[in-house]
């Protein structure tokens, strides 16, 4: 029944045009437009010695897993509420958890995907090394996708509308993406900010995929921080969660 | 009785939204569920299929415990909500497909959109179709599952008068399929018309139950005839039968109200004094009527 609804959540997720386009289209687009440029392949030192494209490769992942995390989710969940999807398939021997769950999982292997062609892409057209430490980067990917799906299930559970929803999570993507070093590269901002914006939620996720990627171990209090939002957030949207 | 509610009382907050309601549904009827917007008319019903739990009473459907046997209950019973929709871009055959597969039994979904007339709309998105698609759409997923009870709440509400007449058509075929029906509706031609039995619920508590007639025939049945007389005629004439009631003028035209019997009375009083009756019309007691009796106040 799960595959069932997960296969209809994908169909309609690929007929809403932007879905595919911000979650897939504009990451790869990112790498490919700035990884044809002259010296993506040198490391750099405003970008703390990683290479351009291995940087716009991190980008690319944080703004998918942030696409998802905090416009699709909370937009497609609180309109399922709104429309009275949910209290349809209440009366139904399907419970409502099942459709949620499906947008869990489709979006999950929707960010993995994205995230693996990125990885392929970088490695074969730019010569960004699959991620050194592989399973710190496995790690730094499911935790922040944990505390971005999870923070985007809080905004579903309190947002009354679907139009709602698309207005707290878009209140909270562009800070996000400035926090997380999408606009510039965390390493040139001021002090303040970068520490800031290393224990948000994107910034976090960021940057132990970044480290991930060059070999260097993340670091703990980072990942910790990323199951912090993810526990905290989790538990939050289960608490105030109505399904009508 | 496929469906017993006794004593139902639930609240929210501090008000109360359904306060004594008791009633129950025979096997194969038509079942009104009659009353104003706020009644307690949803919430009833949202008791009855496991959606809340109720403060007070009790409630089995088909011997079920609709909160303890859901899963089984959901299984049997098919439910038509107000506002629920579907996503806007699946089509009508998708939905029909993937709602079929919930149940155990599915109807034969093809030959359901058939016979509600939207087979042509299978490959339409819901978000496309016109209101009174949508609604057959809506009847045809509480369908889906062969119920042996469907509930529908407030099914022609927002719908054109043609489209409410093809969908009244549509609940006597249903029925004539043996599934029982729950019908909430504030339409009270819809009730006239299509039920067998109705419970008025006003405030949150059970009015009466009877048939249509037998609601009728609950309300004192004064008569009342309208006509224009052909020649002057003086009102104590008929103000002397002791039938009439009341005589009222209003310009050419003159109103009587009385007990049985009024016309014929009236009419052998107007015979007597030579005097025609044109425009004669006789209004009978309407469910209307019968709701202010009820209730003491209209519908609506």
């Amino acid at each position: 029944m799960l595959a069932r609804l997960t296969f209809m959540e994908l169909k309609l997720a690929l007929r809403e045009v932007v879905i595919p386009l911000f979650v897939l289209a504009l990451p790869v687009g990112l790498l490919l437009g700035f990884g044809f440029q002259p010296g993506s392949r040198h490391p750099d030192a405003h970008l703390g010695g990683q290479t351009g494209a291995e940087y716009i490769a991190a980008i690319g992942a944080g703004v998918s897993l942030a696409v998802i995390g905090l416009s699709v989710l909370p937009t497609a969940l609180a309109t399922y509420r709104e429309k009275g999807v949910l209290r349809r398939l209440a009366t139904t021997p399907v419970r409502p958890a099942y459709l949620l769950a499906a947008q869990l999982v489709l979006y999950a292997a929707a960010a993995l995907f994205t995230v693996g062609v990125l990885v392929v892409a970088g490695d074969v057209l730019f010569g960004t090394p699959v991620p050194q430490s592989f399973p710190a980067f496995l790690g730094a990917l499911v935790l922040g996708m944990a505390a971005l799906f999870a923070i985007g299930l809080l905004v579903a559970a309190v947002a009354p509308t679907g139009k709602a929803g698309q207005a707290i999570g878009m209140m909270l993507f562009f800070p996000s993406l400035f926090l997380g070093g999408v606009y510039i590269p965390r390493e040139t901002m001021p002090a303040v900010l970068r520490n800031i914006g290393d224990y948000s939620p994107l910034g976090a996720t960021m940057k132990t995929m970044r480290d991930a990627w060059m070999g260097t171990e993340p670091r703990f209090a980072q990942l910790a921080i990323m199951a912090g939002y993810a526990v905290v957030a989790g538990l939050a949207a289960t608490r105030l969660f109505r399904w009508e | 009785m496929v469906i017993e509610v006794t004593n139902l009382h639930k609240r929210y907050g501090g008000t109360v939204a359904v306060d004594d309601v008791s009633f129950s549904v025979e096997r194969g009827e038509i079942f009104g569920v009659l009353g104003p917007n706020g009644a307690g008319k949803t919430t009833t019903v949202e008791c009855v299929v496991g959606l809340r739990k109720p403060d007070r009473g009790t409630v089995s459907v088909l011997g079920l415990d609709p909160r303890r046997d859901r899963a089984e209950l959901n299984q049997r019973v098919g439910v038509q909500l107000q506002q629920s929709e579907l996503p806007e871009k699946m089509k009508v055959a998708e939905a029909l497909a993937l709602y079929s597969s919930f149940y155990r039994e599915p109807a034969d979904w093809p030959r359901l959109l058939d016979e509600l007339g939207i087979a042509g709309q299978a490959n339409t998105r819901f978000g496309k179709l016109s209101g009174g698609q949508q609604q057959r759409v809506s009847i045809a997923l509480a369908l889906a599952g062969n119920p042996e009870i469907a509930i529908l709440d407030e099914l022609t509400t927002g719908l054109d008068p043609q489209a409410r007449r093809d969908t009244w058509q549509l609940i006597e075929q249903i029925r004539d399929r043996g599934v029982t029906i729950v019908l909430v509706t504030h339409f009270m031609e819809e009730a006239e018309r299509l039920c067998d039995r109705i419970a008025v619920i006003d405030s949150g508590r059970v009015a009466a139950i009877d048939t249509p007639a037998g609601l009728v025939a609950r309300v004192d049945p004064e008569q009342r005839i309208r006509f224009r007389p052909s020649s002057a005629l003086d009102d104590r004439l008929l103000k002397e039968l002791p039938e009439v009631h009341t005589v009222t003028r209003s310009g050419t035209h003159l109103t009587v109200t009385g007990t049985d019997g009024l016309l014929q009375a009236v009419s052998s009083a107007l015979a007597r004094n030579n005097v025609v009756a044109a425009d004669l019309r006789v209004d009978q007691t309407s469910l209307d009527d019968a709701f202010v009796a009820l209730t003491g106040r209209p519908l609506d």
